[in-house]
């Protein structure tokens, strides 16, 4: 018999690498499928997601210019840490779902191997989404996709880890950076994620996690001016309208999905394309 | 001794002008009731009466594209389709002299652009996308891509007809019906557009073609029967449209503004980069997106290319845009004038330093002289604002990092232009700039297959090439 009595985890935000709690000092409550205390989560603040973005940004320039190897073998590498962590993930998704363990490993199996999907995108998404043109002309040309900076995102509801993941990974796969607030009732999941992506060779900043509230959080997102894009595949349908208006402020590219496919990584890709003479 | 050029003037002839148009709905010419004014920019002599498209004429544009969709269009096979397009390509050609002539009287640029660029890049259009008709499921969006339905599409007055067939060629090649909506001050080659689609025999309805002003552009964009709208104009139009689809279904794609960067390093070919700075900025007197409007040159040549540029903008010659000698035609309406008028004028006023060469400008019509000012910093208007005319911001930078920090440093993001004959050298700063459109040793240079559009506040989607007929297409994944 044991009468120790067991150390709980905070649960605290992921902004440039570090678990910083959020400035405000908010927190909710989230409790477990049956109505017991689980956890006081972030409640984050605009500033918090500000912080984010600006870490998001710095970090941008060095994830696009990583190669596509390199970012695949990260995503990769992620994914092998997420598989040696599955019963954790297991765990705190019964615990606040309240689903079968049958139904939590299958999450957390579809969570790894999404994961080593998406790290073999990373270097073929340009050959399938980009082209040479042949104009009518003594030119070269060429269109190649290439990540479009910031994107926000908010992860849908359930499932909590999967979904999170579904989100992230085809936004970072190009070359993007990310700030996402991972599902207000199930935010463990995203939470414990943020410890898997920390020994992940992932560099600081290019995927930082907040908690809170939709309603809150999706209108700051919008009307940011240095996010370039907007995942909202988490949000209720009837917010979508607003915050399409509040993005178009600065023309935020905003999508929303509902099965993985490559198109999830070319929407927060731009084309470009170059042009030069050809000649002796 | 000096030489002068004789003029050189292309007939009007080949172009006869009714003295008042309808709108082409269902395959026929239908009467407006109310009318405006189009005019010849350089003369402002009063070309037609236009038809101002109200609530009932683009509810009939609209009703006449959903059944030309339903009964016709989306059933018939890409093969057929694509036949009426080669058919509409070929047309185009044929009477491309009086396009070319019409586009100049109604919009003001030389014949030479219009008769060399504007006409056939049109036709090139719907002969690319005619080939595309039987080969969607090629397209990179799966195995059966869908047409998006009835597009509602919404064009400038920079590109009268190439605009148009940027538009409609994908749109009709994916299997598509159109609204379009040719600009306020330029609608005559639309209508003779319109023709080709007559002489083409194209099922009535396809294409539908309402004139009139924003009022009627707005119509377009509310309109509960429309799922896609396209358009090309300026960012803030580009907003409010955005915001007024938000809550709808409907696709978007916008092609708006931009600021380009000009890019000359040091080890610039100069004479050919003083070639493509006027080029830049000149062409189509600088009512082009996607201008070389921001000219940033390494310190240590300014002087040696300002001076080349300068003795070349004296030979520009400005005026008659029906001479076929003409390389600056009329501004095209008294407001862009006012426009650009006013915004020059800020860069007087902040502090920037203004050169035009000499030139006699004719004395009715709109027009301004080519322009540069130098000494511009990055937070002048004209650095800043687009002009939209024949005006250039010129600065300087040291090293390529600052050359790329100024480039970027805009919310625009439509174009670029890189100057060098450092092949590693271009295709860094070709990553680095944040732009849709590169152009390395050449500037302003359009082709059907190659895609167009920006980054940022320049808009959504690109044009022309696979990338262009994807934004009329419905693939699998995303919504």
């Amino acid at each position: 018999m044991s009468n120790r009595i067991d150390v709980k985890k905070t649960y605290k935000l992921y902004i440039n690498g570090a678990f910083p709690r959020t400035e405000s000092g908010r927190t909710y409550e989230v409790k477990s499928a049956k109505g017991a205390f689980i956890a006081n989560p972030c409640l984050a603040s605009r500033k918090d997601l500000r912080d984010a973005v600006v870490a998001a940004r710095a970090a941008h320039a060095g994830w696009n210019k990583a190669t596509a190897y390199n970012r695949g073998q990260i995503l990769y590498r992620i994914a092998e840490m997420l598989e040696g962590r599955r019963a954790q993930f297991v765990d705190e998704i019964m615990q606040v779902t309240g689903v079968t363990k049958i139904k939590a490993e299958k999450e957390v199996t579809d969570s790894v191997d999404r994961l080593v999907w998406y790290a073999g995108w990373t270097d073929k998404i340009a050959s399938f989404a980009g082209s040479t043109n042949p104009v009518a002309g003594p030119f070269y040309n060429f269109t190649i996709p290439e990540s479009m900076g910031v994107v926000a995102a908010i992860a849908p509801e359930t499932p909590s880890l999967l979904g999170f993941i579904d989100v992230v990974a085809p936004i970072i796969a190009s070359g993007n950076t990310v700030v996402i607030l991972a599902s207000t009732k199930a935010p463990l999941s995203a939470m414990t994620f943020a410890e898997v992506l920390a020994t992940s060779d992932l560099p600081n900043g290019v995927i930082n996690i907040l908690t809170g509230k939709k309603e809150e959080i999706a209108p700051w997102m919008a009307s940011h001016m240095d996010i370039d894009a907007l995942d909202i595949s988490g949000l209720p349908a009837k917010l979508h309208a607003e915050t399409k208006v509040a993005g178009a402020e600065n023309l935020k590219r905003i999508h929303s999905f509902k099965s993985a496919d490559p198109g999830r990584i070319i929407a927060f890709m731009e084309a470009k394309t170059v042009w030069h003479p050809i000649g002796l | 001794m000096s030489f002068e050029y004789a003029p050189a003037p292309e007939s009007r002839a080949v172009v006869s002008i009714k003295p008042k148009y309808g709108h082409f709905i269902g395959g026929k010419f239908v009467a407006g009731s109310k009318h405006f004014p189009t005019i010849n920019p350089a003369t402002e002599e009063v070309l037609s009466q236009i038809a101002l498209a109200g609530k009932a004429e683009v509810d009939a544009a609209v009703k006449a594209a959903r059944k030309a969709y339903t009964t016709t269009w989306s059933k018939m096979s890409g093969k057929e389709r694509g036949k009426y397009l080669y058919r509409i390509a070929r047309i185009m050609q044929e009477r491309a002299r009086e396009f070319a002539v019409l586009e100049t009287l109604d919009n003001g640029k030389p014949i030479r652009e219009s008769r060399d660029t504007d006409i056939p890049l049109a036709a090139a259009h719907f002969f690319y996308h005619a080939g595309w008709a039987d080969k969607l499921e090629y397209a990179g969006l799966g195995t059966s891509p869908k047409p998006l339905g009835v597009a509602g599409q919404i064009i400038p007055w920079n590109f009268p007809l190439l605009m148009l067939a940027w538009k409609v060629a994908p749109a009709l090649a994916a299997g598509n019906t159109v609204v379009l909506k040719p600009a306020e001050s330029t609608p005559l080659t639309a209508l003779l557009f319109a023709e080709v689609c007559q002489q083409a025999e194209l099922p009535a309805g396809v294409v539908n073609i309402v004139t009139g002003d924003g009022s009627t552009g707005a119509l377009i964009v509310n309109h509960p029967g429309i799922d896609k709208i396209a358009f090309t104009g300026s960012t803030e139009v580009g907003k409010i449209i955005a915001r007024a689809v938000a809550p709808t279904k409907k696709s978007v794609t916008l092609e708006l503004g931009g600021k380009a960067a000009n890019i000359v390093f040091d080890d610039a070919p100069i004479d050919e980069t003083v070639e493509g700075i006027v080029n830049g900025i000149f062409f189509n007197q600088g009512h082009v997106c996607c201008a070389g409007s921001r000219l940033l040159l390494q310190e240590n040549v300014a002087e040696e290319v300002l001076h080349k540029l300068k003795n070349r903008m004296e030979k520009i010659r400005v005026g008659d845009p029906m001479d076929k000698n003409t390389d600056v035609g009329a501004i095209n309406s008294k407001e862009q004038l006012v426009k650009i008028t006013e915004l020059a004028a800020a860069g007087d006023a902040e502090g920037a330093e203004r050169w035009s060469p000499a030139c006699t400008l004719p004395v009715k019509g709109f027009w301004f002289a080519p322009t540069i000012f130098t000494g511009v910093t990055q937070a002048h208007r004209i650095a800043r604002e687009e002009i939209f005319g024949p005006v250039l911001s010129v600065l300087t930078f040291r090293t390529p990092q600052e050359a790329i920090e100024k480039a970027n440093n805009t919310p625009f993001g439509l174009s670029a232009g890189v100057w060098s004959e450092k092949g590693s050298r271009i295709l860094w700063a070709s990553q680095q700039l944040r732009a849709g459109v590169i152009w390395a040793n050449t500037f302003n240079k359009f082709d059907p297959t190659s895609p167009f559009g920006g980054y940022k506040e320049s808009g959504w989607g690109r044009e022309g090439g696979r990338h262009g007929l994807s934004a009329y297409l419905k693939g699998v994944g995303h919504e």
